[in-house]
């Protein structure tokens, strides 16, 4: 097996990893850095984020304002220190990103402008027309390609980390071309390989969300922390599950039930006028609106369509103007996906699997237990977002925690690294790639990828959901186990050593399972109601037990052990969370 | 209720077992709103395993899914079945050499897009702390349809200079280009100009238009290069006559 | 290793007949070799002038038969075309804006047409007189 020798190796080249790799090299350029992918740079999910990336910049606003609609719209489950150093990094590395050429929408004046977004008590959300993800992805991959010390391995697929004795010492990954397994030697480590919304079957996120990274560090040890918080966006298409951005309730659309009712009101949320206005009704946090919706659809108040009930999110009102100059792809979307013009119709929406609060532990400095593996974005789980994550609070937690972890990979690179047992490194490596090997060569097996990632797809709709309770989620986790089983079975079709796809596809699905079990098994467990994770059994939020993140760790054979570890509570004690008319 | 089925002709080349490229015919059941990319799932998820594509987002804005659907490259996701009443033909982006199906190998444009330098060269050195740079809407509004790109390549697919000269830079990495030269916060277009206005470059194009007709962001590449071929000249002229004056 | 792109090379002759939008490119090429034959035609003649009545009247001659009308006739269908397709794109090479707003491109393909008209009438009446 090939091995390519590197300072730093990168696992992911999104948002976080390309604002790693830019850390790492403006540290020190003579630091080589390996930034790998299993898409090319661009292709990665941080592009389809639409509405805008927050911080405090403007006048009105304030650090303990952003701060406290964190930790609240987070159900106090955020690690407060964590949440402070992130909203002073905010504005700071989104003027970075303005200076490297991210293209901000303005304000006449020429200073940046800013839009108001859901929980958010002040406007500060940074906003690139309705493209955000867009612009920062590509403004960061362009600006990485100043740096000669980032050489890029696109297309290749991270298989497993190389870890011994408790360091982290590399990555083994696919060169997808040729099918050639390489051992990425490294003193480092950063995984940002995103989330893994694709365990659920509607969801937002694109194909490669399969969350590699996350089941990478998890069978090397790290334990995935707060797994059961899973978002849901409020506002998908039905059907393809394509995003329509919170920008547009927060340049004013409305959600209405059938009944042209603006249900919300019903929730804690109100009252409805006058509108638009922050914190309240439709720029309420995303997991109140999504349970809006689930009892909406339980009292036969929405509309039933040919792929599932929806509400409508009406846009009329703000003129076909406003809608080309803010939401112009929201617009082209619902047109070409959904057959709606905005400007004259309501958008069709539901709620759709969106983002991962939970992931590979780390501390404020994005480490990871084991030595010398870090971690940063979706993929991670620091935390700041806790049980419920705030529109646009993600784009920027990438360029702070991206830039931690570049910055903190870099000083262990510059540090000299204790000597290693060069043969128990490449054993592990060796291993690695046996596993790779062994499913390619597999001649017999009664399972197909496809087949058995979509009932695992159909257990965690079912199981795992909007609501959940302890039938449902103990009913997932015993299908996940057998899936997990039978995955073992899996025969492929293709035998091809040249881009194999279905070879990628089945140690995608491998990673998804273990992911899946954290998520279902940590949820199972969470025996209360908060943020996100909301069980019909437990409905109260029980600070006395659960004031506490969750530590899924990874078991070959049986479910994961669950163990818990204190929020981190510097001056926020939890509160009731308040929006609408309530917070007066 | 009956299921009327589309038939797809699928461009198929696996190096290791095929000599030549070959065209595989499958048939899939019709759905009024599925895309291509739709159909092409579906074989693979309940056909055949072993066909082999590139693709993510699903809503046009990663630019994995390029494809040539009946002679036009489209992006699979933006590609409704509903528009095509007959034979639907798939084949891999023209102009890149095909790795494996409708996979095509993108190095070349990898390369040129580094060669164009593009990124901020910066007109004045600023701080964080001295805050953003202030742009006004109309500077913004003047390069804002050059950021659009999405590098899905099929203005590299449809161009006839790129299909047939192997070192032009090409649409896309030249519409980029212009995208730095008129951000106000940049001065680096004396940096790029040895690419960019180069015969490799602009003066490789001569303006037939393809790209900006099957551009699925209208970025209006053609109008990038031909702005650029001014300026240049511009630039050109200026060298003689105020040779003090750099930009 | 087992990679081994495959590569499509197109006509180096026949690419231009694979798609409608490039016939139409190779028509806008052509059109100035006509263009440009239409105008050495006009220099014989100016020379032919030069040499006097007889040798004039014998370049008009021929200007007026049959091959000559033909040839005419295709050289300003190639000149319409070729005036109408670079008008077309003119919004593309100069993008105008006026109070903030981008300057519609049919107002500028218009503006040249009318330079266009304006230009031809001044030549034909100069060339009338």
């Amino acid at each position: 097996m090939d091995t390519i020798n590197t300072d730093v190796a990168i696992v992911g080249a999104g948002g976080a990893g390309l604002r790693a790799a830019i850390a790492v090299a403006e540290a020190d350029p003579s630091l080589s850095i390996a930034l790998i992918s299993k898409v090319y740079p661009m292709r990665s999910h941080t592009v389809a984020a639409e509405g805008g990336a927050a911080g405090v910049i403007k006048g009105n606003d304030s650090f303990d304002n952003h701060f406290h609609d964190t930790v609240a719209g987070g159900d106090w489950l955020c690690d407060q220190d964590a949440v402070d150093l992130f909203i002073h990094e905010a504005p700071r590395e989104l003027t970075r990103i303005e200076h490297w050429g991210c293209p901000w929408s303005r304000e006449p004046d020429g200073h940046v402008a800013v839009r108001p977004f859901g929980g958010m008590k002040v406007e500060r959300t940074w906003y690139a027309a309705d493209k955000t993800g867009f612009h920062l992805l590509h403004t960061l991959f362009q600006t990485s390609l100043k740096y000669s010390s980032i050489e890029r391995f696109d297309e290749y697929y991270s298989t497993d980390l190389v870890v011994t004795d408790g360091r982290c010492h590399g990555v083994t990954a696919i060169e997808m071309r040729t099918g050639q397994v390489r051992f990425f030697r490294s003193k480092c480590v950063i995984i940002a390989t995103g989330g893994a919304g694709r365990v659920f079957p509607f969801t937002t996120n694109g194909a490669i969300k399969t969350g590699d990274g996350m089941a990478m560090a998890y069978r090397a040890g790290v334990p995935l922390k707060d797994m059961e918080f899973v978002q849901y966006h409020p506002t998908g298409l039905p059907g393809t599950g394509i995003l329509i951005t919170e920008g547009s309730r927060g340049e004013g659309g409305i959600l209405v039930n059938k009944d042209g009712y603006r249900y919300l009101q019903d929730y804690n949320l109100g009252p409805p006028d006058p509108w638009p206005r922050k914190k309240a009704m439709e720029l309420g946090p995303r997991d109140r609106l999504s349970q809006a919706f689930w009892h909406e659809q339980k009292k036969g108040r929405t509309i039933a369509t040919d792929y599932g009930d929806v509400v409508h999110l009406d846009l009329r009102h703000l003129g076909e103007a406003k809608i080309n100059e803010r939401l112009p792809m929201v617009r082209e979307l619902s047109i070409s996906y959904a057959g709606v013009d905005p400007v004259h119709d309501p958008i069709p929406v539901r709620p759709v699997v969106h983002y991962t609060m939970g992931g590979i532990d780390t501390d404020i400095d994005t480490a990871t237990c084991v030595e010398g593996l870090y971690a940063a974005g979706e993929c991670a789980c620091v935390s700041i977002n806790g049980a419920n994550r705030l529109g646009s609070n993600s784009l920027t937690e990438l360029l702070v925690f991206g830039a931690r972890a570049g910055e903190g990979a870099a000083r262990l690179a510059l540090s000299g690294v204790a000597e290693v047992d060069q043969q128990q490194v490449l054993a592990a490596a060796g291993a690695a790639e046996d596993r790779v090997l062994q499913l390619f060569r597999k001649s017999d097996g009664a399972e197909s990828v496809s087949g058995l990632r979509r009932e695992m797809n159909d257990a965690m709709e079912a199981g795992a959901g909007i609501y959940r309770s302890a039938d449902t989620l103990q009913a997932c986790v015993d299908t996940l186990q057998q899936i997990r089983e039978r995955y073992k079975d899996v025969l492929l079709a293709d035998k091809s050593n040249v881009f194999n796809t279905d070879l990628v596809e089945a140690l995608e699905l491998g990673s998804m399972i273990d992911v899946a079990m954290a998520m279902a098994a940590s949820a199972l467990q969470r025996k209360e109601s908060r943020g996100s994770h909301q069980r019909l059994d437990y409905t109260d939020r029980d600070d006395a037990t659960y004031l506490k993140h969750s530590l899924a760790q990874y078991s070959a054979e049986d479910l994961p052990a669950i163990a818990y570890c204190d929020v981190r509570i510097t001056r926020s004690q939890p509160a009731e969370r308040v929006y609408g008319g309530a917070q007066e | 209720m009956s299921e009327r089925l589309v038939e797809l002709e699928i461009f198929r080349y696996d190096p290791e077992q095929d000599e030549t490229p070959r065209f595989q015919t499958y048939k899939v059941p019709y759905q009024d709103d599925w895309v291509v990319l739709d159909a092409i799932n579906y074989i693979k998820d309940e056909l055949d395993r072993t066909l082999s594509y590139r693709w993510s987002c699903h809503m046009a804005v990663c630019g994995s899914c390029g494809m040539v659907v009946n002679g036009e490259p489209v992006l699979a996701c933006h590609t409704f079945l509903r528009d095509y009443p007959g034979k639907i033909r798939v084949e891999p982006l023209h102009n890149f050499p095909v790795e494996r199906d409708l996979v095509v190998a993108m190095d070349d444009f990898i390369d040129k897009l580094g060669t164009v330098k593009p990124y901020i060269v910066a007109k004045e050195e600023r701080d964080v702390d001295d805050g953003e740079y202030l742009q006004t809407p109309a500077e913004l509004a003047r390069f804002k349809q050059y950021t659009a790109c999405i590098n899905c390549l099929l203005c590299y697919s449809a161009c006839p200079q790129y299909a047939l000269t192997d070192s032009f830079v090409g649409p896309a990495a030249l519409a980029l280009a212009h995208r730095y030269n008129l951000d106000t916060r940049d001065e680096g277009r004396s940096a790029r100009e040895d690419v960019v206005a180069s015969n490799e470059g602009i003066w490789g194009c001569s303006f037939v238009g393809a790209c900006s007709e099957v551009c699925p962001k209208s970025v209006d590449p053609a109008a990038a290069i031909q702005q650029t071929k001014i300026a240049s000249t511009g630039d050109y002229f200026m060298k003689f006559l105020m040779p003090w004056k750099r930009k | 290793m087992s990679r081994r792109p495959y590569i499509r090379e197109p006509s180096k002759t026949r690419w231009w007949l694979e798609q409608p939008r490039y016939v139409r490119y190779m028509m806008r090429e052509i059109s100035a070799l006509f263009i440009g034959i239409y105008a050495l035609i006009l220099v014989v003649g100016l020379v032919q002038l030069s040499r006097g009545q007889a040798a004039y009247e014998k370049f008009l001659a021929s200007a007026e038969g049959a091959t000559g009308l033909v040839f005419a006739a295709l050289a300003m269908f190639f000149a319409i075309y070729h005036t109408y397709s670079w008008f077309q794109v003119t919004p593309k090479a100069m993008p105008l804006t006026y109070d903030g707003k981008p300057v519609p491109g049919a107002i500028i393909i218009a503006a040249h047409w009318f330079g266009f008209v304006i230009v031809s009438a001044a030549l034909w009446l100069l060339a009338r007189s």
